[in-house]
């Protein structure tokens, strides 16, 4: 007799707590709609506007207007001298670009790393300001530095250095300059991020030891920055694969990249197979060079933007 | 020594470090500047430095009724883009920031997908898409798919300002009464709210700066600013464009040191 009230009130509260754990199962998925009621019109855009789109012109790339599957589109890749020519001049400028963003991008960001916080910070607004200026307007600037009858020309011509201008614009010296300008920052901010977080100790330990300044920047500092620099690499390399205006406005015709490409073949040509191929294979291009990055380094590559 | 390493090394030591990222800033920052300066000259061979100096390149360009029809467009589109983008990307920014979804990181790849994906693919599959549902060369398309672009920016921006903010006052004010509105408008909002300023400003520069999209999508009366500077720059070097280009310099000047401003107060 005496047991039952036990046994009753055992079993009342073990009703209870499973009451209260669906109650709290129930409110953490209300709250997960609720999170979701949050994100779904962002989600909804970006999907309309950019997953949609792209399956499309995958579909596109695959199936000609019958409805029946063709590898044409990607065949024409290996076939025409035209096409290979484009992803050769395409690679050339990213490798050359990036090469130039590395020589130019890694003393500046290894300088902001050494100054102190407020002559870095106002240094920093020289990297920044370009950085959100119009890749239009800088373009047009190079333009107007490199041509014929620019800047860099008439001051050499004044010099005396030279008696006929070079020809800086309108070829692939202009295309680099130009590409070369836009793309440094988006290597010199992820690679000085990731040198403020070297530990200053690491490097007075290698001085204590013996060792020299050069010694301690190449056995210690130089290592310890290249995840930084990698980072920034992919990013300008890949940026560069897709690049359109700098090119299309400095290449005068001459340097056609990818974008370029794709540009004129679905625009001029209305060949939307061709160039959705084109733009399929750039697509995987940038995720396979992205996630191989991710896989060796487990970084995020989309960190420079958050930076900006 | 230089002081923020106590390296035994001194700042002299280094000079040839400072003259080469002195030099490589100059790279940087020349070809505004030399904008600006040429903007105001008085010929059309933009000799630099100029001869003469006068306003003609700033008249022609607010003189003319095509180069401000384009900048009205893209004012327009600009703040369309920022009222839409930034309570969309505030809103899910505070999503993500709970993390207890459990596709949160899908989602995070997801929204700064525009980042990614080369924006030439962009600009061609919603030309492609807009032309079935009757989108290109009106501001509604520009609007939007200015919107996907400006997304990211609002999300991370708002997401680094949420991260430094303790959740738990927002918890502290629901049980003390408030409703779920209220605790965030009132609590957390005013202590985040320089993140959601600099994410705005964010997304204002990048509508009023896109190219490539615009480049597809517009057209006729909804062309903007940008898309009439690249075609007028397919054909000559005319020197209104370097007057524009300062006015966009400076607008960019003014953002900048705004979000500065606000991010320094953060």
């Amino acid at each position: 007799m005496s047991a039952q009230p036990a046994l009753m009130e055992e079993t009342g509260d073990r009703a209870g707590r499973e009451l209260n754990t669906q109650a709290l199962r129930a409110d953490a998925r209300r709250e997960s709609l609720r999170l979701l009621a949050l994100l779904a019109p962002s989600l909804f855009l970006v999907f309309a506007i950019i997953i949609v789109p792209i399956g499309w012109l995958f579909w596109l790339s695959l199936f000609d207007e019958a409805g029946a599957f063709s590898a044409a589109n990607y065949a024409r890749f290996f076939e025409q001298a035209s096409y290979i020519k484009t992803f050769v001049t395409t690679f050339k400028v990213a490798f050359i670009v990036t090469g130039a963003c590395v020589l130019l991008g890694y003393p500046l960001a290894y300088m902001l790393s050494q100054l102190p916080r407020r002559a870095a910070s106002i240094c920093l607004i020289f990297v920044i300001l370009p950085f959100w200026t119009s890749v239009l307007v800088r373009t047009y600037a190079w333009l107007v530095i490199l041509q014929r009858k620019g800047l860099i020309n008439s001051w050499l011509i004044d010099l005396g250095v030279i008696n006929q201008p070079l020809s800086l614009a309108n070829n692939l010296s202009g295309v680099v300059i130009g590409m070369t300008h836009i793309l440094l920052p988006f290597l010199v901010l992820p690679l000085y991020a990731s040198m403020k977080t070297i530990d200053t100790d690491c490097l007075r330990a290698g001085m204590n030891l013996g060792a020299g300044p050069a010694a301690t920047f190449r056995q210690i500092f130089f290592p310890l920055s290249l995840p930084g620099l990698a980072s920034g690499v992919v990013i300008v390399f890949v940026l560069c694969l897709g690049f359109f205006v700098t090119p299309a406005l400095m290449g005068g015709g001459k340097v056609i990249m990818w974008a370029m490409r794709m540009e004129q073949t679905t625009s001029l040509y209305s060949n939307w197979g061709a160039g959705a191929a084109l733009g399929v294979v750039l697509l995987v291009v940038t995720l396979a060079l992205l996630g191989l990055f991710q896989w060796l380094l487990g970084a995020r590559a989309t960190g420079v933007w958050s930076s900006r | 020594m230089s002081e923020d390493f106590g390296l035994p090394i001194s700042h002299r030591q280094r000079l040839w470090l400072y003259g080469l990222g002195g030099l490589v800033l100059l790279f940087l920052i020349a070809p505004s500047i030399i904008i600006v300066i040429m903007s105001f000259s008085d010929s059309t061979l933009l000799q630099f430095p100029p001869q003469q100096w006068s306003l003609r390149w700033y008249q022609a360009y607010f003189g003319s009724l095509e180069w401000r029809d384009a900048t009205i467009v893209s004012v327009k589109v600009a703040v369309m883009t920022v009222l839409v983008a930034t309570p969309l990307g505030t809103a899910a920014a505070y999503a993500i920031n709970r993390g207890t979804l459990r596709f949160n990181g899908t989602i995070n790849a997801l929204l700064t997908a525009s980042l990614i994906v080369p924006v030439i693919l962009i600009g061609i599959g919603t030309f492609f898409l807009y032309a079935r549902i009757g989108l290109n060369n009106t501001l509604t398309g520009l609007v939007i798919a200015h919107t996907v672009q400006a997304l990211p920016l609002v999300v991370l921006t708002v997401l680094s300002g949420l991260r430094s903010y303790d959740m738990n006052q927002e918890r502290v004010a629901r049980s003390l009464g408030a409703g779920r509105v209220a605790a965030f408008w009132q609590v957390t909002m005013p202590q985040i709210r320089f993140s959601i300023v600099s994410g705005a400003l964010f997304a204002f520069i990048t509508s009023f700066d896109e190219v490539v999209v615009s480049l597809f999508i517009s057209g006729g009366e909804t062309t903007t600013l940008t898309r009439r500077m690249f075609n007028a720059l397919r054909d000559q070097i005319d020197p209104t464009i370097a007057a524009i280009s300062t006015c966009l310099i400076v607008l960019s000047v003014v953002l900048l040191s705004v979000a500065q401003i606000f991010g320094r107060r953060h």
